[in-house]
């Protein structure tokens, strides 16, 4: 067979195609601002970290493309076309909740699901589904437990469960909704590590929602980080800057680098911590508030 | 009356055809009920099939119709109200609350054979006809087809919702769809075991396959099967021990399944985890 698409130049695909393009994007929940104007785009195997504090509006960042939520204004592209639900080429991990309806199942029916749950019909045994969740599995190393119930899992172990399910559909997007959470410093590293090798091996773009860079550092080729309908976007390089990011919380902080990690660190509030440490999350929201009342 | 005579008769027939038809239904769409936490809901959905019941002898002296109508109006209530799950259970207690009440007025202005009351209540499987009989296996057939038509997606969407939703699977339509067939099997087992006792068949068996295996066809086969053994046993012991209903022998035999799953099921999954864990220390 022949392509017949003549009209477009022959060249074979970039690798820099752009897969998703935020245009001014502008999400609100009533008065609140999640983010203002947001001009962003993911390329082919980009590891792209999505950083700040809770109740930022990083999952509905998620939400927005796979078309489950719309922006209030702007645009929002994924694969050239408006998101859509449903979308194939987007694989999603969302974040991990103790779930007792989901404890029962067995790890192999989770990836399942992610190949041809959403069919109508009988789950009948199929021989191609059959490889491609065995494929998934082997993918993430999940082999040894994939065929326990999920609720005698660990973390990390559930965790790459469900990067398998959603990698089970060969996705050209993989959207990761705080997946180290819970997780343990071997667990997160392997986390990290597995989606790096995805991107890399394959060119499936990882959009990885965290409020913590230093798992995930030495993979990170973008980051975006939120903060009270503000936003910065680049290189890590560019981003952790202590004055990009004062700017961007409204209060002085300073970035440290110690060792091979980073520190962003305010003296506001008299005490000096860490504005990434998952702990003070609560602290950062109270200081979050005085810097909106201020302005 | 032995079983091997009582089978000879027309009526012991019936009742063994219904009994199965309505265990296939039930534990069929038990493990869905009890992954979508749906017990209450079936619960709600049986009393008011004894409100339907009753209007339905009162107008057209047909039980089976009624209840039909009846729990089909609570579907329909439960998907309009109960649209949150915070607020499902709330909003079933007030419909079932007002539905009895409901029943209870209309019964009270029946003429007819007092019987008829407490059979709505507590089943009346040896007084099904040719034609209820039929009316049965319509149901039944109408159930199977639509569970089988959407099982994929409402397994999916009833185990891992988020996901399930990511990937386009439309939950409003198939709760619907499923509150509309879980109304069907509901009047379906109220036949059987009344509709006080209708969990007996719908939830105990899938509960106690729960308890018992982890493969979700396991899970669905093991269901049909205690259903099977609940519902025609229990008919059977009623035809050899002739003076005590059916229903005391479904519900009992479901009950105490549920009682053995839940003191034998932990030590059996546990040596199944263990081999499990076994190849895991030999794999990695």
């Amino acid at each position: 067979m022949v392509e017949v698409s003549q009209e477009a130049t022959p060249t074979p695909e970039p690798d820099d195609r752009e897969l998703v393009q935020f245009n001014k994007a502008t999400m609100r929940f009533g008065q609140r601002t999640l983010w203002d104007s947001l001009t962003l785009s993911v390329i082919r195997g980009e590891f792209l970290a999505v950083l700040g504090p809770n109740g930022m509006g990083k999952t509905t960042l998620l939400r927005v493309m796979l078309g489950l939520q719309p922006l209030s204004s702007g645009a929002v592209e994924v694969e050239n076309e408006a998101p859509r639900h449903g979308n194939p080429r987007i694989g999603y991990v969302p974040q991990q909740r103790r779930s007792d309806s989901l404890a029962s199942i067995r790890g192999r029916d989770l990836v399942r699901f992610g190949c041809d749950g959403h069919r109508a019909g009988l789950p009948f045994f199929n021989r191609d589904v059959r490889r491609r969740v065995d494929g998934a599995i082997r993918e993430v190393g999940a082999e040894s437990f994939a065929n326990a119930p999920i609720g005698t899992l660990s973390g990390g172990e559930q965790q790459r469960l469900r990067i398998a399910q959603a990698l089970v559909s060969d996705p050209r997007i993989l959207l990761l909704d705080e997946p180290l959470l819970s997780l343990d410093l071997p667990g997160q590293s392997q986390v990290a590590s597995l989606i790096d090798r995805r991107c890399r091996t394959t060119g499936t773009a990882a959009v990885f929602v965290t409020h913590e860079i230093n798992p995930i550092l030495p993979y990170v080729d973008k980051v975006l980080y939120l903060v009270g309908g503000r936003w910065a976007a680049g290189s890590t390089e560019d981003v952790f800057t202590s004055e990009r990011l004062s700017d961007l919380y409204g209060i002085p902080v300073e970035v440290a680098r110690v060792g091979n990690r980073i520190m962003v660190v305010t003296a506001e509030e008299g005490v000096p911590y860490d504005l990434m440490d998952d702990e003070k999350c609560r602290l950062l929201s109270e200081i979050e508030s005085k810097a909106h009342g201020h302005r | 009356m032995g079983i091997g005579s009582s089978l000879q008769q027309p009526f012991a027939q019936h009742a063994l055809l219904a009994s199965t038809i309505v265990a296939l239904t039930c534990g069929l769409m038990g493990p869905f009920v009890i992954m979508r936490r749906m017990s209450f809901a079936v619960h709600g959905m049986s009393e008011l099939a004894f409100t339907g019941a009753a209007a339905g002898l009162l107008i057209a002296g047909n039980a089976l119709a009624g209840a039909l109508c009846g729990s089909l109006v609570v579907a329909g209530l439960i998907g309009l109200l109960g649209e949150r799950e915070s607020e499902r259970d709330a909003s079933i207690g007030v419909i079932l609350a007002g539905g009895l009440g409901l029943g209870v007025l209309l019964l009270s202005f029946y003429r007819g054979f007092a019987t008829a009351a407490t059979n709505i209540l507590f089943g009346d499987i040896f007084g099904v006809s040719s034609t209820q009989l039929l009316m049965l296996l319509v149901i039944g057939i109408a159930v199977v087809a639509l569970v089988g038509s959407i099982y994929r997606p409402l397994f999916f969407a009833s185990a891992d919702p988020e996901v399930a939703a990511a990937r386009g699977v439309p939950e409003g339509l198939l709760s619907i769809v499923f509150l509309l067939v879980l109304a069907l099997t509901v009047t379906e087992a109220a036949q059987i075991v009344g509709t006080l006792l209708v969990l007996s068949l719908v939830i105990a068996p899938a509960a106690a396959a729960r308890r018992l295996a982890t493969s979700p066809l396991a899970i669905a086969l093991l269901s049909l099967f205690i259903a099977l053994v609940a519902a025609d046993g229990g008919l059977l012991a009623s035809l050899q021990f002739g003076n005590i209903k059916p229903t005391v022998f479904v519900t009992g035999i479901s009950f105490f399944v549920y009682i053995a799953a839940r003191i034998f099921g932990p030590s059996l999954m546990k040596r199944k985890n263990r081999s499990l864990n076994f190849e895991r220390t030999v794999t990695s």
